[in-house]
């Protein structure tokens, strides 16, 4: 049992928990994630470490309510406890040494999966600047962390309310022509953006790595519901990933295997938001 | 004395089975056994025990069944084998120790498996515990993995005194026996039960700790001060075939598939959370148990309609066990024996349409002694299925070798263990599919048992 040791309301749809598991704080590195299980009925869902303390013992996780559950999840409070909670699971973010200025791109959730990273990239002295985008001012989540940790941050909004409106790849395309330091991009978010990103990226030639967010079950590498393609080869996102060289991935591949169980997604949040739970009609 | 039929066991019919996971074979009654039992001839030199991997004492343990002492032939069963209510119901009965028996030459051999079952199943009714008061010793050992070997190793190191902690990846422990072997073959209470009894042996479990991310056996040895580590992480990777489409939606590996149903029991779903999506018509590539089990779970979710089994030998190589063959039979799945798959077909959007096939012809024997099957030339052929199941086989993966210092690997993943299941770094050891690749739970079992003794050896005789 692991315990929630502080929860917040980050937007209406994304929440942050602490979770209480010293033995993944100890050993999480920032672009590794969790797997939950919430209760004994309950599926294994994976969330990315948005941020660990080993002193203190806890591990954030920022989730969006996007199904069962999620939602489930979101329910619980300060005190209460989850059932399963493992990890630090799959690989790490690198960058390399000699890299001089670092950029990194986030959307919704995706930010504060960039976050950890760009913490310790600007607590070592590298250079450190972000593209944040969402669909307004208040979707766009962890800007004052951000801020903290970057020389620069850049907005992108659907609606204009912060920064640009349009999608973080046209502030990209500005940046990308005017500063021509940057010689590594991070970008995490909704698969179609890294897409986007990486494809803008490859023309400009800067390496780029992305953090994918396929279905899972063990999280352990046993049973290939994690996989997607990389150079022409299948990988296994849980044991080879999340992350790979976004030049290489096949996007088109792993959005298609996202909709895997769709029917059975909806099935499960229509009983679940008809049959009493907390989120009815 | 004429030797008569084997007595047979109770099944649930095949036309009801197939429309639940509930238990396939029902047990012999105490008079089904007595009658099974006094089949033996209690051979003085009893060629069964040579089948047993771990030698279970036979002619010993089915006597007492026969004089109704159920208890005492648990006792003997037990003495070499940890997990005789499973072992029971999943040893390869037919190539160990009833391959051997000596009824063979004039008819069929004793049930020596079914009068297992019966004996552990009598014990777990009647909660028939053991009795272990060992001195403590003061010496943790670190168990890595909670299938059959894990189990067995920290059982027997328990009896000896050693504060045993197992650490497991998963929510549960049991490793195969929990997610990959069906309810309706091996029940999870049985499963849970011999769990429970090295629970109340003193076993410390931790799940959800992944060794080699969560935390390292170096890490362990070196900050936590466990002396000794056995590794029985199994041979959970599973292989999938190198053909177009294999990423398809529809596409799974048994072990997803299983992990599913089993672990995860999304043949409850949505009572249970997990999904698991199948089409009218599956398919499943692969004659061992895994495909077995695959194809029989299969059938068994709503809206099934058919299952084909695709398999590029004949019925006689198959390597599942009898039993599960007859079975699968039974229960109306398709063979497609002598096939091969060269391709999946999708749908515009990424889903399964049908699969393609080569007809098989068998060659000469190969190093496995099996004849190997030849692809004949133009004879291709397209299966419409919507769903299409891996069971290819499964490989040790390489994250417990890649994160700790000096163990020895093989060059495909098993770990590099003597017979005792001592590796390349002191302290640690090692046993079951992680060293042999995926063999079975008697094996692993067995391979527990030894390391136990070797790691009790080592603990004494160091410093
Ligand atoms: C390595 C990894 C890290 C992740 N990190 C985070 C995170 O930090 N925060 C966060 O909010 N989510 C994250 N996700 C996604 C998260 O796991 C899913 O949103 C969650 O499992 C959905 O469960 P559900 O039951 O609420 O919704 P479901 O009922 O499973 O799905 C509801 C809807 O969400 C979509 N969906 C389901 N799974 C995913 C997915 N993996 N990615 C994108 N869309 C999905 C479905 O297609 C469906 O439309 C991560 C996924 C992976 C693999
Ligand atoms: C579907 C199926 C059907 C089978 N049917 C039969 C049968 O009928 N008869 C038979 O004899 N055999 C059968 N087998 C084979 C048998 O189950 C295995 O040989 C046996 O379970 C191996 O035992 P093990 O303890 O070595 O490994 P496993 O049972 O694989 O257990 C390993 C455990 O270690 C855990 N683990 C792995 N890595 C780590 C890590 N890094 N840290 C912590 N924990 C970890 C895993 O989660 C797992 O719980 C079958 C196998 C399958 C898959
Ligand atoms: S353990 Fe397996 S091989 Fe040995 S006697 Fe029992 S059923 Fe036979
Ligand atoms: S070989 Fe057969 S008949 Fe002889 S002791 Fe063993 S089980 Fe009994
Ligand atoms: S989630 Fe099962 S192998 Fe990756």
């Amino acid at each position: 049992m692991y315990k929630i040791v502080r929860r917040e309301v980050l937007n209406p749809v994304v929440k942050l928990m602490d979770i209480e598991a010293p033995r993944v704080a100890k050993s999480a590195k920032p672009g590794q994630f969790v797997i939950i299980r919430i209760y004994d009925k309950g599926e294994r869902i994976p969330l990315t470490i948005a941020d660990y303390d080993p002193e203190k013992g806890t591990v954030t996780i920022v989730f969006q309510e996007v199904g069962k559950s999620t939602k489930l999840l979101g329910t619980l409070n300060e005190g209460d406890y989850i059932l399963d909670f493992v990890g630090p699971l799959g690989n790490s973010m690198e960058v390399p040494k000699d890299a001089k200025k670092i950029l990194g791109v986030g959307g919704g959730v995706g930010i504060p999966a960039l976050y950890p990273k760009l913490k310790v990239l600007h607590q070592e002295g590298y250079k450190v600047e972000a593209i944040l985008g969402g669909r307004s001012e208040e979707y766009v989540i962890f800007k004052k962390e951000m801020e903290a940790v970057c020389d620069k941050v850049y907005y992108a909004t659907d609606d204009g309310t912060l920064g640009k409106k349009g999608f973080v790849t046209d502030v990209l395309k500005e940046v990308l022509e005017n500063d021509k330091e940057i010689d590594y991009i991070i970008t995490v978010g909704p698969v179609i953006m890294m897409k986007n990103v990486c494809k803008m990226t490859k023309e400009y030639n800067i390496p780029t790595i992305v953090s994918m967010n396929p279905l899972m079950v063990d999280g352990t590498g046993m049973c290939g519901a994690c996989r997607i393609e990389v150079g022409g080869e299948t990988k296994f996102v849980c044991m080879d990933g999340p992350i790979f060289d976004g030049h290489l991935v096949n996007f088109d591949l792993a959005m298609t295997r996202l909709n895997m169980f769709k029917q059975q997604e909806k099935l499960s949040l229509e009983l679940y938001e008809h049959g009493g739970g907390h989120h009815g009609r | 004395m004429a030797v008569k039929d084997r007595v047979p066991m109770k099944e649930q019919d095949p036309k009801e089975r197939i429309k639940n996971f509930n238990e396939v074979a029902l047990g012999y009654t105490e008079e089904e056994a007595i009658l099974e039992a006094s089949r033996c001839i209690q051979c003085p030199k009893p060629t069964c025990v040579a089948g047993c991997p771990v030698h279970v004492r036979i002619p010993e343990f089915i006597k007492a069944i026969t004089k109704k002492e159920f208890e005492e032939a648990y006792k003997i069963i037990k003495s070499t084998n940890s997990l005789p209510a499973v072992c029971g119901r999943v040893c390869p009965q037919e190539e160990q120790c009833e391959k051997n028996c000596v009824l063979n030459k004039i008819g069929k051999p004793i049930a020596i498996g079914r009068l297992e079952r019966f004996a552990a199943d009598y014990a777990l009714e009647n909660n028939v515990e053991e009795e272990v008061k060992p001195e403590k010793k003061n010496k943790k050992v670190a168990i890595i993995g909670g299938g059959p070997a894990g189990l067995t190793c920290a059982g027997d190191l328990l009896k000896m005194g050693y504060d045993v902690t197992i650490f497991e990846a998963l929510h549960a422990l049991g490793g195969v026996l929990t997610y990959g072997i069906p309810e309706f073959r091996l029940p999870k209470r049985i499963v849970e039960a011999e769990i429970e009894r090295v629970k109340k042996l003193g076993a410390k479990f931790e799940t959800n700790v992944v060794v080699g991310r969560t935390v390292t056996i170096d890490q362990l040895m070196e900050e936590e001060g466990f002396e000794a580590v056995f590794v029985g992480t199994g041979a959970g990777l599973p292989k999938l075939m190198d053909i177009p489409g294999k990423n398809l939606n529809g596409v799974y590996s048994a072990n997803e598939f299983l992990t599913r149903i089993n672990l995860m029991k999304a043949y409850k779903f949505p009572e249970y959370d997990t999904p698991i999506a199948v089409g009218k018509r599956v398919a499943v590539i692969g004659g061992g148990n895994v495909a077995m089990d695959a194809a029989r779970s299969a059938l068994r979710l709503e809206g099934v309609e058919e299952v084909i089994v695709v398999y590029r030998r004949s019925k006689e190589e198959m390597p599942a066990r009898a039993e599960e063959i007859e079975h699968a039979i039974e229960e109306g799945i398709k063979f497609e024996f002598l096939a091969n798959p060269i391709r999946i077909n999708g749908t515009e959007d990424g889903w399964v349409k049908s699969m393609d096939v080569i007809r098989m012809e068998l060659g000469e024997p190969d190093s496995s002694g099996r004849r190997r099957p030849i692809e004949i030339p133009g004879s291709e052929f397209t299966i419409e299925v919507d769903t299409v199941i891996m069971a290819l086989g499964t490989s040790p993966n390489n994250l417990i070798p890649s994160t700790t210092k000096d163990i020895d690997v093989q060059r495909w993943g098993g770990i590099i263990a003597d017979e005792t299941g001592k590796t390349s770094k002191p302290g640690v050891f090692a046993g079951g599919d992680a060293v042999t690749g995926a063999a079975t739970v008697i094996l692993a079992m067995g391979a527990g048992k030894q390391a136990a003794k070797a790691i009790d050896e080592y603990l004494r005789n160091k410093k």
